[in-house]
């Protein structure tokens, strides 16, 4: 798949680091800064990286690998850098394309209009197992229902950005994208004070600000933040222990939480103690045992009654997932222009939706050359990536994908673009992709001018999860 | 906080102190098996016993010899009480709070847990025994030194020095009860060689061979009974631990404005430490006063738990 199409650069733009080559506008300082740097203490200052995250304590358990320890994402220290005027292009479709999903949402959990249009398949909806019939005319409080969202953006050329997926449920990673900066300010202080770089280390605050401004009544005090974690094994959880500390909440889990008089509270030294918005990391499924999943021990029983009634907040509310689902996505396009009345700003990726058959038998003859996803799936699980395959592996999951095409879309193989990342052998090529976060409180949306960078570390890979050998970079966005 | 929180603070200075006290015992033992050669098999026995494991030896090995014991206290998967054991155990619990733990004071923790996992990922030789077990005490302390130089002084530090304190007490009691027959004072064995290395494994285990000496010319059962019962000064003493639980529990009490049922129970056996001599305890029973301090010490720990909702 490398080969194919030279990728676009970040670091050298379109014609890629051959000599005589300018860096692209917001490299410059960087690179000026580079070549001044001793090779070695370079080499030196990556090593340390690795010690100060071991000790730390900033690691992700992979599940499924043997010794289930935790292990590191590891870091680049080249970061990938954003102009100020690619910065405000991104912003602008980013916040068209979140007022457009909670406003898909809402409508979806009320008067369902964009059905009634006929602009969104309605069986796509109710057969859908991320739509909850629950969720039906709920009012949730400040009316949001995705207040943190991670949208995954690639890009394949100098203009061309795409959204390659939504995450409206709950969007991992973002405590990377503040441990990357503290370390890089650590590790070479001086070069911030040569390239001038937007701040992040505002976004606990702030999530804390947007979570307290979507608490469902006026509290006496400040409202009570929690945030719900599935507890110590869970993948991701060093980043709800690093949320909480740094939002200053409590970090609870399911069994902690009890109905007491019509609140969801805590169980503190001091008695129970109620909750006003719980910021949960745990899935809809596993939420309320009396409602969704029986055998679930990580939620609360009754959360949703008291959801319902408006006792409680739920961020990201429960059924927000009917948003990101990988089938919708092919019509984020339609939903955009239905709620703002406007072409979307950033361009999807053409997508074919197995589900229809003309699409699956185009899917089915071209195979080697696309990416097919389940519409379910995520961290880049049971997927084919066709370029990169053997025959034997396209045989195999043509098959799967006969004997279930509805569970499938495809999508060209994008030439993602590449950010030079520190090698044995100096600076080397590889493909990256990017997840800023948004934040959406009743009166405003606020995306944090920074997010996290995904490599794929493998020379010509373009698969960037880290559950399959992807690493981190600290994204920078420009001053102007 | 939350009760989960708090239970979380509990046991992950109660591992610290097990850890570190395992070591202890083993370089103890260590010491005795130098100096007696092959005649050791009872005293790793009754090193076992001390540490709480017998039954859980007896489960994996037939006799008790100095290479076995130590590895078992020291890092046998099958010994949930080994120094490895409790640094993990530390650690897991230290992870589960962290939220409550000052960044130093997690980050001496995991370090530690990453060094002694290394450490002990094989069977330690008896060259390098001795090394082994001054780096557990050391991190331990790195531990607890980070803890004590970063974190405020308030419920969280509180619970976490109630579980430091109430493991202490259980381990030096039952160093005590092991060796009760040593302490019995009895003319017959006062003097012997044999005696004189008992008396030196117990004050190794409890670190205090050297203040034990200051403050007393010459060694003697009655001696060393009063130092690890009675002397407040003596920071393994039942009477100092006595006396930090009910300083912290009541520190825990004014902050919440609520008086538990834990703190007038640990008030009391404080106040019996306080006031008891050793001639009163050497007239009832070295043997029953220790046994009841060791039940009413777990009674406590009950109390605590059930006092501030650790578990529901």
């Amino acid at each position: 798949m490398a080969g194919a199409r030279r990728a676009y650069d970040e670091m050298w733009g379109a014609g890629g680091n051959v000599a005589g080559t300018a860096p692209t506008p917001p490299y410059r300082d960087y690179c000026a800064w580079y070549d001044s740097a001793d090779p070695a203490f370079l080499k030196a200052k990556a090593a340390d990286c690795e010690r100060v995250f071991r000790r730390t304590g900033i690691t992700f358990n992979v599940y499924g690998q043997e010794d289930a320890a935790e292990r590191l994402i590891p870091f680049d220290i080249v970061p990938r850098i954003i102009s100020a005027s690619e910065w405000r292009r991104l912003s602008r479709g980013i916040e068209q394309r979140v007022r457009a999903i909670n406003a898909f949402l809402y409508d979806i959990y009320h008067r369902q209009e964009i059905l009634r249009a006929g602009r969104v398949p309605l069986n796509l909806i109710v057969s859908n197992k991320a739509f909850l019939p629950e969720m039906i005319g709920v009012e949730p409080p400040g009316g949001v229902y995705t207040h943190i969202v991670g949208v995954d953006i690639v890009r394949t050329g100098s203009e061309e950005f795409y959204v390659l997926e939504d995450n409206a449920r709950t969007p991992s990673g973002v405590s990377y994208m503040l441990e990357n900066r503290e370390t890089m300010l650590q590790m070479f202080p001086e070069l911030f004070a040569r390239v001038h770089v937007r701040e992040v280390s505002d976004y606990p605050r702030l999530l804390r600000r947007s979570l307290a401004a979507c608490a469902p009544r006026a509290s006496s005090g400040a409202p009570v933040v929690a945030v719900l974690t599935p507890g110590i094994y869970n993948s991701a959880y060093f980043e709800h222990a690093f949320l909480a500390d740094q939002m200053g909440a409590e970090l609870v889990e399911g069994g902690d939480l009890r109905v007491v008089d019509g609140c969801i509270a805590m169980r503190t030294t001091r008695g129970y103690r109620p909750i006003d918005v719980l910021y949960r990391r745990v899935d809809d499924d596993f939420l309320d045992p009396l409602v969704f999943r029986p055998d679930s021990t990580l939620g609360a029983p009754g959360i949703m009654d008291i959801y319902r009634a408006g006792g409680v907040t739920i961020a990201n509310a429960p059924g927000a997932g009917i948003a990101d689902d990988k089938a919708i996505y092919s019509y984020m396009p339609e939903i955009i222009e239905f709620y703002t009345g406007e072409k979307a700003l950033l361009n999807n990726v053409p997508t074919w939706r197995c589900a229809e058959q003309e699409s699956l038998r185009y899917v089915l003859e071209h195979l080697n050359e696309l990416v097919v996803k389940e519409v379910h799936g995520s961290g880049g699980y049971g997927m084919l990536v066709g370029p990169a395959a053997s025959t034997k592996e396209i045989d195999a999951f043509a098959a799967k994908l006969r004997s279930n095409p509805d569970t499938y879309i495809a999508q060209p193989t994008l030439a993602l673009s590449t950010a030079p990342i520190l090698t044995e052998k100096g600076l080397a090529p590889r493909h990256i992709d990017f997840r800023p976060y948004v934040l959406v409180s009743p009166d405003r949306i606020e995306i944090t001018p920074g997010g996290l960078t995904r490599v794929a570390l493998r020379e010509g890979s373009l698969v960037v999860n880290s559950s399959q050998g992807g690493g981190t970079k600290d994204t920078w966005v420009l001053e102007d | 906080m939350l009760g989960r929180t708090a239970a979380g603070l509990f046991w992950m200075f109660r591992y610290l102190e097990r850890a570190e006290n395992c070591a202890r015992l083993i370089d103890a033992g260590f010491r005795i098996a130098l100096t007696r050669g092959g005649q050791s098999a009872g005293e790793w026995e009754s090193i076992a016993a001390t540490a709480g494991v017998v039954s859980a030896y007896r489960n994996v090995h037939d006799a008790f010899d100095g290479a076995r014991v130590i590895d078992f206290l020291l890092r046998d998967r099958r010994n949930p009480s080994s120094a490895m054991a409790s640094i993990e155990a530390a650690r897991t619990n230290a992870r589960a709070v962290r939220t409550a733990l000052t960044r130093e004071v997690w980050e001496a923790t995991n370090e530690a847990y990453l060094i002694l996992r290394d450490i002990l990922a094989a069977p330690v030789s008896e060259r390098g025994l001795p090394e082994a077990l001054s780096l557990i005490r050391r991190e331990v302390a790195q531990v607890r030194g980070a803890f004590h130089g970063t974190m405020l002084r308030n419920d969280i530090f509180n619970f976490c020095l109630v579980g430091t304190y109430l493991e202490r007490a259980d381990n030096t009691a039952r160093i005590l009860d092991v060796k009760y027959y040593v302490l019995l004072p009895s003319p017959v064995l006062v003097g012997t060689a044999a005696d004189n290395v008992q008396w030196d494994m117990i004050l190794r285990a409890v670190s205090a061979q050297r203040s034990f000496r200051w403050l007393n010319s010459e060694v003697s059962a009655y001696g060393i009974a009063q130092f690890l019962i009675l002397d407040r000064r003596m920071p393994r003493s039942l009477a100092y631990c006595y006396a930090g639980l009910v300083d912290n529990l009541k520190n825990i009490g004014s902050d919440y404005r609520f008086e538990a049922p834990s703190t007038a129970l640990a008030a009391a056996s404080h106040r019996r430490l306080a006031e008891g001599s050793m001639d009163e305890i050497f007239a009832s029973g070295l043997h029953e006063f220790i046994g009841a301090f060791i039940l009413a010490n777990n009674d406590l720990g009950a109390r605590i738990e059930a006092d501030y909702r650790f578990y529901g």
